[in-house]
């Protein structure tokens, strides 16, 4: 058992700090500078502070910066000049020399991550309870239903826990790769949007658990649940907006401060993250907004029920890539630090996360495609749009594998496959992100089963399709998750990982990934069969086929209890975790390997992408929705059938 | 912008297989006629839209059931609604096409018979279409996939295949 740490080399890695400066302050809401700047680049080389103390213009022009701050930026400027004689301040703690993280962005980071794990462990127990009931093992006891657990354990997994986490982690690289620390604008964005977040989910948890709202976690018209669920749905979805414009708001302000330089690759790849985010979402709150408060206030009579799926799915899609790309940061950004090697191609790392953005949210009716009111044309176009993912995805494979594979033979890998043994198999920070990869590759092939027209008739709605996303969000992107917990704790906190920690970690990987061997593999094969998704207990009266299904449902059960004694242990570590001993945990941010082309700038010209965005969204949609309303009838009044 | 020699490789033989699958897909759909269901939307005689109010006064749906067309042909005109299917059992002999024809009178209910490709949406507001010969005999089951309330589960019929 190696320590992990002492794969880390202590330099931190901001590559773009060591350029040089942007352009003069020209107003009063540019004059802070950036602080850190300077220190980084020399952190970067892993000097201390007494060397970089050798550069006087450069903090002589920090200090000047500074010392003009309009009172707006007071905290960061206090911050950064309480200990004068010292300015390469954040240079020792970015180079981890026993400096603090930052506080306030270690409470903002901690709180969005510690609340994500709370929702994991309640999603976990209902995630329990319906496998053992659908399995047949237990009853529930009077008053709480299947499908009201249902309901909570796809919000609170799917909707709570990913977005917190997300939210949490990215701001954690901003802080780390734009300027060493949150802005003060950015952390009002950030705690802004984490009440309304937090005060989102309390109330809808609250909703769930009084039965108001046993809709499931899609609320498909015409079931009504309490006006009050789709309030905590607002409060949620603009709380993460929020979070949203803070990281913009971080961003722009570094590309002002440093103009004509490429930004940092984590920082790029969470922008695009959130932008996706953003546009995506505005399907969701059109129909909650729009359809579901008046519907549910009784302002009007009814709700045009494919109009709302529709706007859902606008969403539905691109919510599961909002997932995924934290995950893929993870890989690309992180994963090569830890491992010792070099980021494959910074280009190609964007270009993917470009590509990705354009074809996430044209894509919806992959998931309607058994649905009447839109035309086979319609279905067909969008199933093309949804197969090009494929080529980001090839590409973030190969960029993965390539940077294992020089990495393995810079270290003296022989033959085809020798540079596998190199990799640090026994890092929990590579191990689970790595699991979460390698199951990648066959919940990537069920994705393109689903998306297709003629197969998707075989799987829709059946379990086939839980399976699914259990082996994508469910373990590709949280293994990733977990992983980057066992690292991110630590450097928040200002501890260190310690050998039996890890070993934790590695033990709780693998009780994951049995349980999900079990669980996931049973759903697919069950799904096959025919038994459907999101149904109770039943044998549909001793019917010859939902008989055989009953093997497979209880090893879901099985599975299931695996899965949550992991996540017992996850909630049980990350305790344990705040209380490893103190010391420096440097932010692992790979670098790129010196090999890599250039970076085209055309990549970072944010209008291109967002008009070419917005064009498909048009085109994919424009049509088929003035059909939807062409044809439609009077609409659908509530119902309360639970 | 370089691309490395291999990834080109990597990136063009995906490409070519992800053009492969989309003219399996398109092919099969608009030259074989495996469209997925509604797809007749266009052409039936009915608009496609309903009200969902009035479902037991429109016909077809006034009246579920199911009708001989032509020699082992049939419409199935049905009517889900929570928590069940109407008409209720149904009986056909073997080798029999059944042409479905299904909208709901409350909320969104699925239709999936296992076993076969029959798998379709039931939108109450629309009507959703979808064909299928039945070639062996059996006691085939027809359930709801799509959560429809406290009783989902019970949502279930059958159609005889002798």
């Amino acid at each position: 058992m190696t320590n992990p740490k002492q794969s880390l080399p202590r330099e931190v890695a901001d590559r773009s700090g060591s350029a040089g400066r942007g352009g003069e302050p020209t107003g009063p809401s540019e004059t802070t500078g950036d602080p850190h700047q300077g220190a980084l680049a020399h952190a970067a080389e892993g000097h201390t502070a007494a060397k970089s103390a050798g550069t006087p213009a450069e903090h002589a022009d920090l200090s000047a910066k500074s010392a003009g701050t309009p009172a707006e930026y007071a905290d960061l400027s206090a911050e950064s000049t309480g200990t004068p004689a010292k300015p390469a301040d954040t240079l020792t703690q970015k180079a981890g020399l026993h400096m603090p993280y930052p506080p306030k962005d270690a409470a903002i980071v901690l709180s969005h991550i510690i609340f994500a794990f709370a929702a994991l462990l309640l999603g976990g127990v209902a995630g329990l309870l319906q496998g053992l009931v659908r399995g047949g093992m237990v009853e529930l006891p009077a008053g709480i239903g299947y499908y009201q657990l249902l309901t909570a354990h796809g919000v609170l997994m799917a909707l709570v826990f990913t977005t917190f986490f997300i939210i949490g982690f990215l701001y954690s690289g901003i802080a780390n790769t734009l300027g060493g620390k949150l802005l003060p604008a950015t952390r009002r964005f950030a705690w802004f949007g984490f009440v309304l977040m937090a005060s989102g989910t309390v109330l809808g948890t609250i909703m769930i658990l009084l039965n108001k709202a046993t809709v499931l976690y899609t609320f498909y018209a015409p079931m009504q649940a309490s006006v009050l669920f789709y309030i905590a749905l607002v409060l949620l979805v603009v709380g993460s907006w929020s979070s949203g414009f803070g990281m913009i708001y971080q961003y722009r302000y570094w590309r002002r401060k440093h103009q004509g330089q490429l930004s940092p690759l984590f920082a790029f790849m969470s922008i695009v993250t959130m932008l996706m985010w953003l546009i995506a979402t505005i399907g969701v709150a059109a129909t909650v907004i729009l359809q579901f408060i008046p519907w549910s206030l009784g302002w009007v009579d009814t709700i045009n029920v494919m109009i709302s799926r529709t706007l859902f799915w606008y969403f539905g899609h691109p919510l599961v890539y909002f997932w995924l790309l934290p995950a893929y940061i993870c890989w690309y950004v992180v994963i090569p630090k830890i491992i010792g090697g070099k980021i494959f191609s910074d280009a190609l790392a964007r270009l993917s996360f470009i590509l990705l953005l354009l074809f996430s949210i044209p894509v919806g009716f992959h998931h309607q495609l058994m649905e009447p009111g839109i035309s086979p044309l319609w279905k067909y176009i969008q199933v093309v749009l949804t197969f090009m993912v494929v080529i980001p995805s090839l590409m973030t494979a190969f960029s993965l594998f390539a940077t294992f594979e020089i990495s393995g033979r810079e270290k003296g890998a022989k033959g085809l496959f020798g540079w596998l043994k190199y990799l640090p198999w026994k890092d929990v920070r590579f191990f689970a992100p790595f699991m979460g990869m390698l199951i990648f590759i066959p919940a990537g092939a069920g994705g393109l089963i689903n998306a297709s027209h003629q197969m998707n008739g075989v799987i829709h709605n059946t379990l086939w399709v839980t399976g699914h996303f259990h082996l994508t969000v469910a373990t590709s992107v949280a293994l990733t998750f977990f992983g980057i917990t066992y690292w991110l704790i630590p450097v928040i906190t200002n501890r260190v990982l310690t050998p039996a920690m890890n070993r934790l970690g590695i033990i709780q990987t693998v009780i994951w990934l049995v349980g999900m061997f079990f669980m996931s593999g049973s759903m697919h094969t069950a799904g096959l069969f025919g038994s459907p998704r999101r149904t109770a207990y039943t044998t549909y009266n001793d019917h010859p086929d939902a008989v055989l299904w009953m093997p497979y449902h209880v090893a879901m059960a099985i599975g299931g209890t695996i899965l949550f004694v992991a996540v017992i242990l996850m909630v049980y570590n990350i305790f344990a975790m705040m209380r490893m001993p103190k010391g420096d945990t440097p932010y692992p941010i790979g670098e790129v390997s010196d090999q890599a082309e250039p970076t085209p700038k055309l990549l970072e010209k944010w209008w291109i992408w967002i008009v070419l965005v917005v064009v498909l969204i048009l085109f994919a949609y424009t049509i088929p929705v003035l059909e939807m309303l062409g044809q439609s009838g009077p609409g659908s009044p509530p119902w309360v059938t639970w | 912008m370089h691309i490395h020699r291999l990834e080109k490789i990597w990136i063009v033989v995906g490409i070519a297989m992800l053009g492969v699958f989309l003219v399996v897909v398109g092919v099969g759909a608009f030259a074989m006629g495996m469209q997925p269901p509604g797809s007749h939307h266009d052409h039936a005689h009915h608009t496609g839209a309903i009200d969902p109010e009035k479902v037991d006064e429109t016909p077809p749906f006034d009246n579920p059931r199911l009708e001989q067309v032509g020699d082992k042909e049939y419409n199935a005109y049905m009517v889900g609604y929570a928590f069940g299917f109407s008409p209720d059992k149904m009986e056909i002999p073997v080798g029999s096409t059944v042409h479905f024809q299904i909208t709901s009178s409350d909320v969104v209910h699925g239709f999936q018979i296992p076993g076969t490709n029959v798998n379709m949406m039931v939108v109450p507001g629309e009507v959703n279409y979808l064909s299928h010969t039945f070639t062996e005999p059996g006691e085939y089951l027809i359930l709801c996939n799509e959560y429809c309330g406290i009783g989902h589960e019970y949502m279930a019929t059958t159609i005889i295949v002798s």
